[in-house]
């Protein structure tokens, strides 16, 4: 399916994330909605496959009733958001120094070449993805990754085998719940 | 063992639950406050209690809440700055893991002495779970009557909500998150006006630190001279360091704000020593925008004096022989680490979360990056060293927000104190093509190669 053929009166937001942005747009003042669009955004990708097309943000916008461009901006703007399709389980590893002093890097190299992806990719089968980030607030736990909402710490070669093969089997937490 | 503010409940089980929590005494400061006290006698409290901003500039508390407008009438706001993105801190999310109500608490309690009726939480996207631990807590609070309409029939009303970011440590500066709260970018405003004045939709508003904000329970319930027994001089109280790097027990500590740095890196209670008994090299104290010291000015002062953890001491020596307590996060290097591919991948992170809008800062920070890189793989020029020195100097000052200085500062910290390992990988670039010379060849095994010639010049 050609996504970028995909208009927004095609999209449909689920029941369940219409309350939801319900719930978070009334946490602000009258007329101060606007407020509610980061944490929206979170929720808009979570159930989009983990990436915002141009019709989502344009129906983000008309949801909270703001233009399309101030959507833009914001998604522009943060890194969590994505503009293009990303793996099923992107790994996000902490590549900065407390991490590194720890072997972040190795552990990125490893998962790289088990993969057969460079950083940045996705792996062919659409499943995985390896992605890098600054500090994510574990660096004591070094070294470490985010999948979904979850931090994995401690990581070893042995620990990403298997997060892999859990991955594979679709058995691994990744979302955190309301 | 050090005496415990924060985290003197932390091993009680199920102490992040509302029940436990609450039999352990929590929320006991909102009725002490809302009940016995005006909110300026609980502001009073926390300016004896000498309590420091624990976010990283270390701003007087008390004295920060009474710069609060209330001539303009405009509604007052509290947000609670749960970014926590400098690189080596991780001591909010701790703490707002294990203890959510004690967040609730603080804020309930410091919104009433800033006369809030509407305060938030802003916590880092990354940070999605504990976003979830607190929607359970304010959920909680609200159901047993600590927040809503009229708190515990104390006439006062208070709506408390948390929200979150999205991957960007330009939003841990105050005014780029009041601007990211409003839905938008995280560009740092033009102070003045201060957030004080014309902060959250215009209205006055004070941005405090996790950390800061949980102290308050515990001042107002035991009072602020109780809380200013605790330290040394200005630096009262407890704080957290987040340790990190080549130690042997990495982790949070919560420590009384006096102790010798030797001993927090050293003692078993807290880092346990080296990861492998390797010789100490460097520290960055304070969280990766302080500058670093070498291991014969972490211990000690340049003076020769123990060097204690508090804020003046800490910095005792100014940037020449100093640093800074920061936001408490402690990174510590052995002999494996290169300083110059460490400074590389800090001036690689401040590029990355520059917001653009100045160009020392924009420009710069790239520039330091490019140039730290070829020096680092080896493709470096003598001169590298006086530009990138140059550069710095520029930033340093320029800019409209403090990240600007926090890009500098480690660039100018690394060549004050180690020129010669940046004169190595210009002069030996064969030697450095290995990402971890250092691991194979210390730095103590090679750096007769450049220190050979200085010795010669003396
Ligand atoms: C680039 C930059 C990033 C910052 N990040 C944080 C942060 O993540 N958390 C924080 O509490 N303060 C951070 N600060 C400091 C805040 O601007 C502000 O001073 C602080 O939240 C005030 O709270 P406190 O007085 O309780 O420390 C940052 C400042 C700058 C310039
Ligand atoms: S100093 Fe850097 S981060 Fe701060 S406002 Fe200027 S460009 Fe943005
Ligand atoms: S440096 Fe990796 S989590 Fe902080």
């Amino acid at each position: 399916m050609g996504l970028a053929e995909v208009t927004k009166e095609e999209i449909k937001f689920s029941d369940k994330l219409l309350a939801r942005i319900a719930v978070l747009k009334a946490h602000f003042p009258k007329g101060k909605h606007k407020s509610a669009l980061l944490t929206v955004l979170h929720e808009v990708q979570d159930e989009h496959n983990n990436w915002l097309s141009v019709p989502v943000m344009d129906k983000v916008a008309e949801v909270l009733g703001i233009l399309p461009i101030e959507v833009y901006e914001v998604a522009t703007f943060y890194t969590m958001y994505n503009q293009q399709p990303v793996g099923k389980y992107m790994f996000e590893f902490c590549r900065t120094s407390c991490c590194c002093l720890r072997g972040a890097e190795d552990l990125i190299e490893y998962t790289c070449n088990k993969l057969g992806v460079e950083e940045g990719q996705v792996t062919a089968d659409g499943l995985f993805s390896v992605k890098t980030t600054e500090c994510l607030g574990a660096c004591g736990y070094a070294p470490m990754l985010q999948l979904g909402d979850y931090y994995h710490e401690f990581l070893t070669p042995e620990k990403m085998d298997k997060l892999i093969d859990v991955c594979r089997v679709g058995n691994v937490e990744f979302y955190s719940k309301v | 063992m050090g005496k415990k503010i924060l985290l003197e409940h932390i091993n009680v089980p199920g102490i992040e639950t509302y029940e436990v929590f609450r039999k352990m005494g929590g929320y006991a400061s909102v009725e002490k406050a809302l009940k016995t006290k005006t909110p300026l006698e609980v502001v009073e409290e926390v300016k004896k209690s000498g309590l420091r901003g624990r976010g990283g500039a270390g701003f007087p508390t008390g004295l920060k809440w009474s710069f609060i407008d209330k001539k303009s009438g405009n509604p007052r706001q509290l947000v609670c700055n749960a970014d926590e993105s400098e690189p080596g801190t991780f001591k909010d999310r701790y703490l707002m893991e294990k203890l959510p109500h004690l967040l609730v608490e603080g804020m309930i309690v410091s919104s009433f002495a800033l006369e809030a009726h509407l305060s938030y939480i802003y916590i880092r996207g990354e940070y999605m779970w504990v976003f979830r631990i607190l929607e359970k807590a304010i959920k909680e609070a609200y159901a047993a009557g600590w927040l809503g309409k009229n708190i515990q029939g104390s006439g006062y009303d208070l709506d408390l909500h948390v929200t979150c970011g999205a991957g960007a440590y330009i939003c841990g500066e105050e005014t780029a998150l009041i601007e990211s709260l409003e839905g938008k970018r995280g560009n740092p405003r033009i102070k003045p006006p201060f957030p004080a004045v014309v902060g959250l939709y215009g209205n006055p508003t004070v941005v405090n630190n996790v950390e800061t904000i949980m102290d308050i329970p515990w001042i107002v319930n035991n009072g602020g001279e109780e809380f200013a027994k605790f330290g040394i001089g200005k630096s009262t109280g407890t704080k957290l360091i987040s340790a990190s790097g080549n130690i042997k027990k990495p982790g949070v500590y919560e420590i009384e704000l006096s102790i010798p740095v030797e001993e927090f890196v050293m003692s078993d209670e807290y880092c346990g020593g080296m990861q492998t008994d390797r010789p100490l090299k460097a520290c960055v104290p304070g969280g990766s925008s302080v500058p670093i010291l070498p291991a014969n000015l972490l211990f000690k002062t340049a003076k020769g004096e123990t060097r204690l953890m508090t804020y003046e001491s800490m910095s005792d020596g100014g940037f020449a022989t100093g640093s800074m307590i920061g936001s408490g996060g402690f990174i510590v290097y052995d002999d494996r680490a290169c300083i110059v591919r460490n400074t590389w991948n800090f001036a690689r992170f401040y590029h990355h979360e520059s917001c653009g809008q100045c160009s020392p800062c924009r420009e710069g920070t790239g520039w330091m990056e490019k140039v730290l890189w070829r020096i680092e793989h080896g493709f470096g020029n003598i001169e590298d060293i006086d530009l990138l020195w140059d550069i710095q100097r520029k930033i340093e000052g320029n800019t409209i927000c403090p990240l600007g200085d926090a890009a500098a500062w480690p660039v100018a910290a690394a060549i004050r104190h180690f020129r010669d390992e940046f004169e190595f990988h210009i002069r030996y670039p064969e030697k450095v093509k290995d990402r971890k010379h250092f691991e194979k060849e210390p730095w103590e095994q090679v750096k007769h190669l450049v220190k050979k010639e200085d010795a010669v010049l003396v």
